[in-house]
């Protein structure tokens, strides 16, 4: 099937105008006819659900969480990007496109991109509107700061709760269209199946995880909004209910899976205290605009940090790129921390870690305080405690976070870091409409693997979240449904649901009658673990290959030997993770294929056998400036079609930092 | 809506009860300001001279109409609301934070509020009612200095009276901040302001209350 | 910060749903880490319980970074255990010494079912907000974000007010089971911003209508919301939802005008 990417013709910047233009639409009558289904409820579900339910058309939203307000959106820290030139500093539509575009190592697709760029602005107005608190400054218009990859200021935020404001913002909108009627919401339901009737996207086997039930829900179109896969890693970043099962049942329903391999790993996360640790904790990529990076000189060192004299720490981020120093972008700074730490410089008790340190940060800003207050003879320790007080009013809500999860005073030990998976730039392939390969199903969001290319800028998930839901999907999704306005409800006893619903039942019933020892978290662990150590920050061909034999081993002791209390009919938590289990393992085989087949280094995607001779990414341009595109052909089988990337704006480079 | 419906939400029915509270603040300011005239020792003169302008004054008799009126509706309406209130957890929990989260008191306005009714009660038997009985069916105003002399003899009322003024106390601490909370006067510029008068005065008036039983028990004055 | 391990008795409520007399149950854990966080603990037994053919102990969580308010676990008659401004997800296991006992139990209150041992049902929170905690404003309507400039104090105010996480430990700290503090920071982030205005009135009628609909207690100002709140959500927003309720009846605001 060749893949079309339906990008509209002419010059770049009118693409999205001239569809909007001349896409169909679906008068208000038959909108009311129309029934849309929604998984997922974080910033592009809800701002989806909100927009459809506003034009009109009858809205199902299905959340795993026990409220949309609690979608992992809502952990997002630093901020959302927006080409608003606010700060008169040049920036413009063209330069967030080119930005991203860049940012992103050149996997993303033009049209989609400059699309994000030009919707930016409009999210920024609709989130204030509906009343999200961004920041301000004292005249009363809106704050901005910078963020890594750009050279403008243009990311807007809310403290460090970017993601929990815009969330709530999209949350309130759909929660007053459930209260006119046009949506309902359902909570605690996990999507289990697609539903399909003559090749399109008609519906969904929901599970009530309360009580167990099965659920046939119809839709005219299914939109997936359901967020990232990191959690394939068992540790990253992610909620522990974040989880690829949507995105993946609709995959094995004929969705292709575009660029699986291509993951994000986040450099400054609180470093795995030990076999216990379930989750890992962000701290904002801001911390490293003030914090020096380091490790010690000497192997296996274990002086505690302060007794190590300065000349004997390395500072290995401002050797390698004395250009961009400690603000190196995102996969650059993981990689470097990687390379210490296996090459035994490591700190902490796992010595996987490196110390983010804010001495020399303290002393910095205590000096310039002194020097506004007139102290010219000012005394050391007055010296560091100023500093510390500009240092906690800039970051003091990190710090706090920091000392909470390690108990360990920031202000005086320097903290250790160390990357974590954060986001995944992979996803359901879509078109430029939104629309998978399966007519009529859709992905928004994290879920699709659309703008980021090999690697995501800062502050730009939020941004693309939004854009899928309040500005893209409601133009796209009716130049759909127009032609579907005479497809009445299929009802809910059409052989084709009682079928995908068997399909469901059988499988839960599979699971539940294996009886085995082992519990699904020990083998989610285990996939974490091969994951990690061989489709982690670094791959390499021999890794790879053995980790796809390891994970087809795994499946098939989970599918043998896994041990799930409780019943089907109640609430049970561990079947939940079973059935989310078991779909990661599927996935992490085909992202180590994906991983596999790429060969070259792009963007979070680091394959050792292409690097320079300073250790250096290298990109493959001629060979692979495409998107993998992924077809399940059944177990364990994928075939790969590809959707070649014309750069006709902008010209690939190899990026530099140094 | 309705001017019932306002007043019978939770936040309406709040109101009704800072109201009412507000109002039985201002008679506790009226009421210990006549009563303290005992202190000046004039054995009863001033007291009596405004005891008598409230008890026939044609006006005030018709605020003291309202008075009980609000009391009763004090009563009633946060009865009302402790019972409600503890019926929204039929489950209780095995461990309570108890003080590590609030004040006793504070979680306790239902039982001082019971307390100050079982003393009321006492309290305008002894006075009030057979004042007025007096003053309707019989021979017109009694000597309520006299009266109170009398009475303050007896160590028990004392001790009663006491303890009546101790659980009103506690009581207005919470009772006055909490009114101006409701009324949602209490912003960050007057919270402090508010908070410091509500303490000042549920020590001050109940502690004058107080001196007057010991005053005549111990005789300090004649 | 030295690390240590220790063995501990838990007490943890079991209740196979909503319908079903729930009781406690006692459980031995060893070796636990003083590294781990409350939930990894409670990983560590469940595993324990799996390993030994028994049910696990169901208890909501997500995030585990303290933001999206599912964690809910009343812990030694604390909501969200003993830590000041902390989730129960964020709370440390070095709060505890080797034999202690803990009594973990879950949100009681009328308005939060239990669905199952240590889970509750918040939906109440979500018809709330459903009746009339947002602004109205389609998805196009809106003008430039700088054309309304918003002076930085209310912005602030009103961030502090939206900071509210939506847990629910108010409700579980309040001995009168009051969701005040909750509708008090919505109606507060929503009343301090301009865009807020015209639903001004409606929206605190119809909050707090539904707020006393769905079973929770009245407030009694005791403050052991402000206490709980993992987010600082102050008491000054309960006092402004009064005066905000206060203006609508004033201005003779009718419910239900959407």
């Amino acid at each position: 099937m060749p893949l079309n990417s339906k990008i509209p013709k002419g010059p770049l910047e009118s693409k999205w105008k001239d569809y909007k233009a001349t896409c169909k639409l679906v008068n208000p009558a038959n909108k009311r006819q129309l029934e849309i289904i929604i998984i997922g409820t974080g910033l592009a579900g809800a701002s989806a659900a909100a927009s459809l339910g506003e034009l009109g058309y009858k809205v199902k939203t299905f959340c795993f969480q026990d409220s949309p307000r609690r979608a992992h959106s809502i952990a997002a820290q630093g901020g959302i990007n927006a080409a608003k030139n606010y700060q008169n500093d040049g920036d413009s539509t063209y330069r967030l496109f080119y930005d991203t575009v860049k940012g992103g190592d050149y996997r993303a697709r033009e049209g989609n991109v400059y699309r994000l760029a030009e919707v930016s602005a409009n999210i920024i107005d609709q989130c204030v509107a509906q009343g999200v608190p961004f920041a301000r400054e004292y005249g009363g218009l809106l704050s901005n700061r910078s963020f890594g990859g750009t050279q403008v200021q243009r990311t807007f935020y809310a403290a460090g709760q970017t993601g929990q404001q815009l969330l709530i913002g999209a949350y309130q909108a759909l929660e007053r269209q459930v209260s006119l009627g046009n949506v309902t919401q359902y909570s605690r339901h996990e999507m289990l199946e697609i539903v399909m009737v003559d090749g399109k996207a008609r519906g969904v086997i929901v599970r009530n995880l309360v009580t167990g039930e099965l659920e046939r829900h119809f839709g005219h179109a299914v939109l997936l909004c359901s967020g990232g896969y990191g959690n394939v890693f068992y540790l990253s970043t992610n909620a522990m209910g974040s989880n690829v099962t949507a995105a993946w049942k609709a995959h094995k329903k004929g969705a292709f899976f575009g660029n699986p391999c291509f993951t994000q790993i986040h450099p400054t996360c609180i470093p795995v205290s030990g076999d216990h640790q379930s989750k890992l904790t962000l701290m904002s990529e801001s911390l490293r605009n003030d914090g020096r990076i380091w490790v010690p000189k000497k192997q296996n060192d274990n002086r505690k940090a302060n007794e190590i004299p300065e000349e004997e720490r390395d500072y290995y981020l401002e050797r390698r790129y004395p250009a961009f120093g400690n603000l190196v972008p995102r996969d650059v700074a993981s990689r470097a921390a990687k390379e210490r730490c296996d090459a035994g410089y490591g700190v902490g008790a796992s010595k996987q870690a490196v110390y983010l340190d804010y001495a020399s940060a303290i002393q910095r800003y205590g000096k310039i305080e002194a020097n506004k207050k007139g102290m010219s003879n000012a005394s050391a320790a007055e010296i560091t405690a100023m500093g510390k007080d500009v240092v906690k009013e800039k970051y003091g809500n990190l710090f706090e976070m920091y000392e909470k999860i390690t108990g360990e005073n920031p202000y005086e030990i320097p903290m250790r870091i160390y990357p974590a998976v954060h986001y995944t730039m992979g996803g359901l392939w879509v078109d430029y409409e939104l629309q998978t390969t399966i007519p009529g199903l859709y992905a928004l969001g994290e879920a699709n693997f659309s703008d980021h290319g090999a690697n995501r800028l800062g502050a730009s998930a939020l941004m693309q979240g939004l854009a899928d839901g309040y500005f893209v999907i409601p133009y796209t999704l009716g130049n759909y449904l127009a032609d579907d306005i005479r497809t009445k409800s299929i009802p809910t006893d059409h052989p084709a649901f009682v079928a995908a619903e068997k399909e469901v039942q059988d499988r839960i019933n599979r699971m539940m009658n294996i009886k085995g020892t082992e519990s699904v978290e020990s083998f989610h662990k285990r996939l974490g673990k091969i994951m990690w150590d061989k489709c982690g920050m670094a791959r390499n061909e021999k890794g790879l290959k053995e980790a796809i034999v390891e994970i087809q081993a795994l499946r098939k002791e989970f599918w043998s030997n896994v041990r799930i209390p409780g019943d089907i009919n109640e609430f049970n938590p561990e079947l939940d993770k079973a059935n989310r289990v078991a779909d990661f393992i599927e996935l992490g085989e085909l992202m180590c294929k994906d991983a596999l087949n790429r060969n070259e280094s792009c963007g979070g995607h680091f394959r050792e056998e292409y690097q320079t001779e300073d250790g250096e990414a290298m990109r493959q341009d001629d060979l692979f400036t495409y998107v993998a595109a992924w077809e399940y052909k059944g177990e364990s089988q994928f075939e790969l079609h590809k959707e070649d990337l014309n750069y006709e704006i902008v010209h690939p480079t190899a990026r530099s930092y140094k | 809506m309705s001017w019932k419906n306002y007043f019978n939400t939770s936040i309406g029915k709040k109101l009704q009860m800072a109201l009412t509270g507000i109002f039985l603040i201002l008679f506790l300011i009226v009421h210990c300001y006549i009563n303290a005239q005992i202190f000046m020792d004039d054995r009863g003169e001033a007291f009596m001279a405004a005891a008598h302008f409230m008890g026939t004054n044609v006006i005030i008799r018709t605020i003291e109409i309202g008075l009980f009126a609000f009391l009763i509706l004090h009563i009633l309406q946060g009865l009302a609301l402790w019972i409600k209130n503890r019926s929204r957890r039929t489950s209780r929990y095995h461990v309570q934070a108890g003080s590590a989260t609030s004040p006793w008191y504070r979680r306790s306005m239902g039982l001082l509020g019971t307390l100050i009714l079982l003393f009321l009660i006492i309290h305008i038997s002894k006075f009030w009612a057979p004042n007025r009985a007096a003053q309707t069916f019989g021979e017109g105003e009694l000597d309520l200095y006299v009266m109170m002399r009398d009475e303050f003899q007896n160590l028990w009322v004392v001790i009663l009276y006491v303890f009546g003024c101790v659980a009103l106390a506690w009581h207005l601490i919470h009772g006055f901040y909490s009114a101006f909370q409701t009324l949602g006067l209490t912003t960050n510029k007057y919270k402090s302001i508010i908070k410091g008068i509500g303490i000042a005065f549920s020590i001050i008036v109940p502690l004058i209350f107080a001196l007057m039983p010991i005053a005549f028990y111990l005789e300090w004055i004649s | 910060m030295e690390h240590y391990t220790m063995n501990l008795t838990l007490k943890v409520w079991k209740q196979k749903n909503h319908k079903a007399q729930g009781h406690f149950e006692t459980y031995q854990v060893k070796d636990i880490s003083s590294e781990m966080s409350f939930l990894e603990m409670f990983d560590v037994l469940n595993e324990q319980l799996i390993a030994e053919g028994k049910e696990p102990i169901a208890f909501d969580h997500d995030c585990r970074e303290g933001i999206c308010g599912a964690c809910s676990m009343h812990i030694n008659g604390r909501a969200h255990g003993p830590w000041h401004h902390t989730t129960t997800c964020q709370l440390h296991m070095r709060e505890y010494k080797n034999g202690d006992t803990i009594v973990v139990e879950p949100w009681r209150a009328n308005a939060f079912p239990v669905i199952k041992d240590l889970v509750v049902d918040r939906q109440s929170f979500d018809r709330i907000i459903q009746a009339g905690g947002y602004i109205s404003v389609n998805t196009g309507n809106a003008v430039d974000a700088n054309a309304l400039p918003i002076d930085k104090h209310s912005a602030d105010e009103s961030f502090a007010s939206a900071a509210c996480i939506g847990c629910g430990a108010c409700v579980a700290a309040c001995p009168n089971a009051s969701a005040m503090l909750f509708v008090s920071a919505k109606v507060s982030h929503l009343a301090l911003l301009p865009q807020g205005e015209p639903e001004r009135q409606t929206r605190a009628l119809n909050m707090v209508q539904q707020m006393d609909k769905e079973g929770f207690g009245g407030c009694t100002n005791i403050g052991a919301c402000e206490a709980e709140c993992p987010k600082g959500i102050s008491l000054e927003n309960i006092a402004r939802l009064n005066r905000e309720y206060i203006g609508a009846v004033m201005a003779g605001g009718s419910q239900n005008a959407v």
